[in-house]
């Protein structure tokens, strides 16, 4: 747990602060994002974590600690960092670079080897790279280093300061899933910089979002920031976007799904056309028991003797219930029944309509 | 004397060959007062780049007083220092290290210079003390420009030691004297191509040092 306790920052020469009393919280094994425009201060905040800049008045907390009470290369040694410029020592090997806090620590050489084996499967390299130097790698590949020697001697603590800002956007995808699954198994307290407001939504547990001169403007659950933004700055800064954006964050399993209009496979035309009218469409959806068969357009059923004989169409696509809502207003507007259907494996739960969606977001 | 100097071959070498012992007491002369002025020289060095790099205002007079030193001609620098040290192996080796200053300081504070500052960022931000990163991250990625002033350091050595042979030092340069007193042009032609040699071969010497040091630096030419 991290706590800032009415932290500032005034740089010598200048007469504003770039941070001014900044008080919040991280809970233990959350990621908090601080995210906002240029000069909000929030590498001034991280960097006043670890002491690279010592704070002009104002405490931090850091597991019940004062920061302030060990000396700053002892505190730091616990705390994992990472930088966007990665800083990889171009002189020492990939496994030396690894191995450089549990080095500082002291620890015995058998105990150093398997650690790094250890984390290099961990943030998913080869292991031939072990020899190499850095420069040898490519950006994506020194980014994972670098999270693997800031993970070394297993911190509990990690500061990130736009780490994927380097890469380009394919392979920063690519590290942002990696480091939510990374997260997940490790359970750390991250604090984690940003300008992207998508990156933030993305990773953080919580968003911190800073106005100018270290202000937090809000401090919430992105969620809960996108679907209630504290002020106009906060408006502003997430952009025109933002019920996108929080379609994104919802997972289809919290949202209560419809049963739609779906009949079994050997109910009769009459009882299907009942169906269809019951719930207004001009197509019906088939099942064999729970299972998905696909749907029928109402006109092909006209003339059948049954709906199999009207040969029903698999749904072009289906979400399971960890998809988004994003991912279900995708399918609800790309295909012809305008309704996303939800299997858990090839079982039907349910669908979601447009309507749903809406009322989702303003509930 | 005009008779001797006619009858007088450009080399003779049957005093070459009996006098491959001296040509070998004198190369190690030589070495040893090149690598005194080196070895000495560099740990001043080391510690002016130092203060230099910690304190930013010192570099400015640092490098206007080891410029003055290296500006004084050998010679008078020598001679400069005669009243105080005499006739000494002192006098020779502090006009040698005060040439080798100017060259090694602004190498070594360029090197230090030229580490990138998210590497100094990174070390210091996984708990590096200062003194510890210069010694482990630092200095070792300044060292191909180290080198590089060191080789400049060494080859200007190895020609001002030859120097030194005006105040009866000199290893090699004695030999080149000798010549040019008995106008005997054995001595002083062996004398001038074994101190080439020596430069040549310290220079190279350190090209095969830096090569061992610093493998990853050669690895950089090979980035796809």
């Amino acid at each position: 747990m991290i706590r800032l306790d009415h932290v500032s920052k005034v740089f010598p020469g200048s007469d504003k602060a770039a941070v001014g009393d900044l008080s919040f919280e991280v809970p233990a094994g959350e990621i908090v994002v601080l995210v906002g425009p240029s000069g909000c201060g929030k590498t001034t905040t991280l960097k006043m974590i670890n002491r690279l800049i010592e704070p002009t008045s104002g405490e931090i907390w850091i597991d019940g600690a004062r920061s302030t009470q060990q000396e700053p290369h002892v505190l730091r040694r616990k705390i994992g960092y990472v930088i966007q410029q990665i800083g990889l020592f171009p002189h020492r090997t990939i496994a030396q670079n690894i191995a450089t806090v549990p080095q500082l620590l002291g620890w015995e050489r058998g105990r150093i080897e398997a650690r790094v084996v250890e984390l290099i499967e961990l943030v998913g390299l080869d292991r031939e790279v072990v020899d190499r130097y850095p420069a040898e790698l490519s950006g994506g590949q020194q980014q994972r280093v670098g999270v693997a020697r800031a993970l070394a001697a297993d911190p509990p603590v990690l500061l990130m300061d736009e780490p994927f800002g380097a890469v380009d956007p394919i392979v920063r995808a690519h590290l942002q899933e990696e480091l939510k699954v990374l997260q997940a198994r490790l359970q750390k307290t991250i604090v984690f910089v940003t300008h992207d407001i998508d990156e933030a939504i993305s990773l953080g547990d919580r968003v911190a979002l800073l106005n100018v001169g270290g202000v937090l403007e809000q401090y919430a659950p992105p969620e809960e920031l996108l679907r209630a933004p504290a002020n106009d700055f906060v408006v502003e800064f997430l952009g025109s976007e933002r019920g996108l954006r929080r379609l994104s964050l919802i997972a289809v399993d919290t949202v209560p799904l419809e049963r739609g209009p779906f009949v079994e496979h050997d109910s009769t035309p009459d009882h299907a056309r009942s169906v269809m009218s019951e719930y207004g469409t001009d197509w019906v959806g088939v099942l064999e028991r729970d299972k998905l068969l696909g749907w029928v357009w109402g006109a092909d059923l006209v003339g059948s003797r049954s709906i199999v004989e009207a040969r029903p169409k698999p749904f072009s696509a289906r979400l399971d219930s960890t998809s988004t809502l994003r991912e279900a207003l995708d399918v609800i507007v790309t295909s012809k029944t305008q309704v996303a259907v939800v299997v858990d494996g090839g079982r039907y739960l349910g669908m979601l309509t447009a309507d749903r969606l809406n009322e989702a977001l303003l509930t | 004397m005009i008779l001797a100097q006619t009858t007088e071959p450009f080399i003779r070498w049957s005093w070459v060959w009996s006098h491959l012992g001296l040509f070998w007491s004198r190369t190690v002369e030589h070495l040893v007062l090149t690598g005194i002025a080196l070895g000495i020289g560099f740990i001043i060095s080391i510690g002016l780049s130092i203060v230099a790099l910690r304190y930013r205002k010192t570099y400015a007079p640092i490098t206007w007083f080891t410029g003055v030193l290296y500006s004084i001609p050998s010679l008078a620098l020598f001679v400069m220092f005669i009243p105080l040290t005499g006739l000494t192996v002192v006098t020779a080796e502090i006009g040698l290290v005060s040439y080798t200053l100017l060259i090694f300081i602004r190498n070594i504070v360029a090197g230090i210079d030229g580490v990138p500052r998210e590497v100094r960022e990174a070390a210091l931000g996984m708990g590096y003390t200062p003194r510890r990163m210069l010694w482990e991250i630092e200095i070792p990625i300044a060292l191909p420009v180290i080198i590089a002033g060191i080789r400049i350091a060494a080859v200007t050595t190895v020609g001002l030691v030859t120097i030194t042979a005006l105040i009866g030092y000199g290893g090699l340069g004695q030999l080149i004297l000798d010549g040019l007193n008995r106008l005997f042009t054995t001595p002083l032609i062996v004398g001038a191509v074994l101190s080439a040699v020596l430069a040549l071969v310290f220079d190279y010497g350190l090209v095969l040092a830096e090569r061992a040091l610093t493998p990853w630096a050669r690895s950089k030419a090979t980035i796809p």
